[in-house]
């Protein structure tokens, strides 16, 4: 008898949750539900046949070292209560609340894919890209492969200065036997290798004071081989002042900007990188391919940039457009936020339609819960911060954890399971140390799922 | 010549690392160790740490020292330290990046802070 009760009480604890993506905020939200939770099983659902998110299609291909989580997400993907579901889409295969049926816990981590939009006129010209899209085409992403942008232009215009923006800087300016050794694909070094692109603007709406970049990324730029970085000396009037008064880090990238303008490097035969400030895309000109963009000059004040009258119009035979990532919204049922491009919640539980409480059970984390900003290190702090609140609601007894729920079903999709997964990790190895690189990336759905049919 | 035994036994250094909740974790290191590898060596549970596995682009590894220690600390960070530290939670000014610091005989009996991850600082 005691037995028998022992044994039905621990069987009624089992938990089933659900993780809906697979990158960073999907992992790290298993990998701490697993760890705290011991009775619980979790399954990441991916619409992909491969794992990981941004780490693998987002993060740049020089930057390594940065892809490390992926051992961390590994040792999780190997727990015994853990499952990988691949290649299933929800809101397309199965609905929220199909799924929901399924399992005590739905936790929405499926990221940010679109690309904001600058709405100005000239917009769809002719090698007027986004971001998301050229970190694409360079990184592999299905798909995108075609891109094919034109790089026989001098001149490159970047509109937005976050770190993406960086990157797509960077591996434009990058020397291309730098490249070679990463897992940039095949296409892109093919056509980076015949790239004309001498200078790379990367354009500000508000001032130096406000740069969106890191410093890391910065002092990067500064020690790019055969690359010059210059930056307008008008920019910086009144920034010396202000320095000693900035919170450290700010201060900190501000003096490396200041040492920067100061050194102004101009080296024959270099490449170079321009920060430019106080400037609002206005519109973008030329045929059918861009020719320039007009910019709109800005004054800051209370932070904010105020257009003036005044225009700047700098010559691009390519644009790139970086200013953010948005969320979709995946189903109906999901209280999206139109406007910011994220799912409403308060810390991490997801508000009821028409009401202001928490639809218990439903989660989000990770860029489709924040809004899309932050490194992979603020992506782990809010899946932890969300996996705690979870864990608190199954202890406050908020979740009903039923034994009964089933999980999903595998069998009824066209799954790609954890071991599928290695067999095309495993392939995209061996075809990389072909060519000295770690991996050559499979790039369409068809090519991975013929390797994991094989 | 019978110096070999407890020179070994010597490059024994201990650490012990604080939690926000105070909780104390004593553990071993040999001189050369970084502090990020105690942390692995000796499996310490802190979530997240070392992500980046000590290659400088995560800040995950963050301790906080007390300021003698800090001060005694042979190498000053560098800039690419320094870099990732503007990132950290909680930065302060005897902060440092626990796969930037070599363990040496001297650091033996260090103790180093935890930073609250959001683990600690909710339960
Ligand atoms: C270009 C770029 C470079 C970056 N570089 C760095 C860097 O160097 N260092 C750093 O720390 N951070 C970097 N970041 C930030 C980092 O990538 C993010 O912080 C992090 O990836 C956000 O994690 P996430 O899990 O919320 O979203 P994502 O990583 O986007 O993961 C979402 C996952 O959900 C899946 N998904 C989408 N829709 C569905 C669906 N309907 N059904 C099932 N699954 C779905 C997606 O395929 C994806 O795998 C970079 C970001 C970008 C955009
Ligand atoms: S482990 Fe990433 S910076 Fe130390």
């Amino acid at each position: 008898r005691i037995f028998k009760a022992n044994y039905s009480e621990s069987k009624a604890k089992t938990i089933k949750a659900c993780i809906v993506g697979s990158g960073p905020a999907g992992f790290y939200s298993a990998q701490y539900i697993l760890k705290h939770l011991p009775n619980s099983h979790v399954d990441i659902i991916e619409k992909l046949p491969v794992p990981f998110g941004l780490v693998r299609f987002g993060v740049a291909p020089d930057h390594p070292e940065v892809k490390n989580v992926i051992n961390t997400f590994t040792k999780t993907a190997e727990h015994p209560n853990f499952r990988f579901i691949g290649n299933v889409s929800v809101g397309t295969d199965i609905t929220l609340q199909e799924l929901r049926n399924c399992y005590d816990i739905v936790l929405l981590a499926y990221g940010a894919n679109i690309d904001a939009k600058l709405n100005i006129p000239g917009e769809d010209k002719r090698n007027v890209l986004s971001a998301r899209e050229f970190v694409g085409w360079y990184n592999g992403q299905p798909n995108l492969d075609k891109l094919n942008p034109d790089l026989s232009g001098e001149s490159a215009v970047l509109l937005g200065q976050g770190n993406v923006a960086v990157d797509v800087a960077r591996i434009l300016l990058s020397t291309i036997d730098d490249l070679r050794k990463t897992d940039i694909t095949e296409h892109a070094l093919e056509a980076l290798s015949k790239s004309r692109v001498k200078k790379v603007y990367l354009v500000g709406r508000r001032g130096p004071l406000q740069a969106a970049f890191t410093i890391k990324e910065l002092r990067e730029m500064l020690k790019l081989p055969n690359v010059d970085t210059n930056w307008r000396s008008s920019d910086f009037v009144n920034v010396k002042e202000q320095v000693e008064s900035l919170p450290r880090p700010r201060k900190r990238i501000t003096e490396l900007m200041i040492k920067s303008l100061e050194e102004n490097k101009s080296n024959e035969g270099n490449k170079n990188f321009l920060p430019i400030f106080y400037r609002s895309p206005l519109q973008i000109n030329g045929e059918s391919n861009v020719e320039s963009v007009d910019l709109t000059i800005t004054k800051v004040v209370d932070n904010k940039a105020i257009p003036t009258e005044d225009v700047e119009n700098i010559p691009a035979q390519l644009v790139c457009r970086s200013i953010g990532y948005k969320s979709v919204c995946i189903d109906d049922a999901i209280n999206f936020d139109d406007k910011r491009g994220m799912i409403k919640n308060t810390n991490g539980r997801v508000l009821q339609k028409d009401a202001n409480t928490p639809d218990i059970g439903l989660y989000v984390a990770g860029w489709l819960g924040t809004g899309p900003t932050g490194v992979i290190l603020t992506t782990m702090n809010n899946a932890f911060a969300v996996s705690q609140t979870i864990i608190d609601d199954v202890h406050s007894g908020a979740i009903k954890c039923d034994s009964t729920k089933p999980g999903l079903d595998p069998k009824k999709y066209n799954v790609v399971t954890w071991s599928d997964w290695e067999k095309i990790d495993k392939r995209e190895i061996e075809n990389g140390k072909k060519s000295n690189k770690p991996r050559e990336k499979r790039l369409s759905i068809e090519e991975m799922m013929k390797i994991v049919k094989s | 010549l019978c110096t070999s035994l407890p020179k070994l036994q010597k490059e024994e250094v201990e650490v012990t690392f604080v939690r926000a909740s105070g909780e104390r974790i004593k553990a071993k290191g040999k001189v050369g160790d970084t502090l990020l590898d105690v942390v692995v060596n000796n499996n310490i549970d802190l979530d997240g740490f070392g992500a980046c596995e000590g290659t400088l682009t995560c800040s995950t590894c963050h301790l906080i020292f007390s300021k003698p220690d800090f001060d005694k600390l042979p190498e000053k960070p560098s800039d690419e330290e320094l870099d990732m530290l503007d990132l950290a939670y909680d930065l302060t000014d005897t902060s440092r990046l626990g796969c930037q610091i070599t363990l040496s005989k001297d650091l033996n009996g260090l103790e180093v802070k935890v930073p609250a991850t959001v683990n600690d600082a909710r339960s």
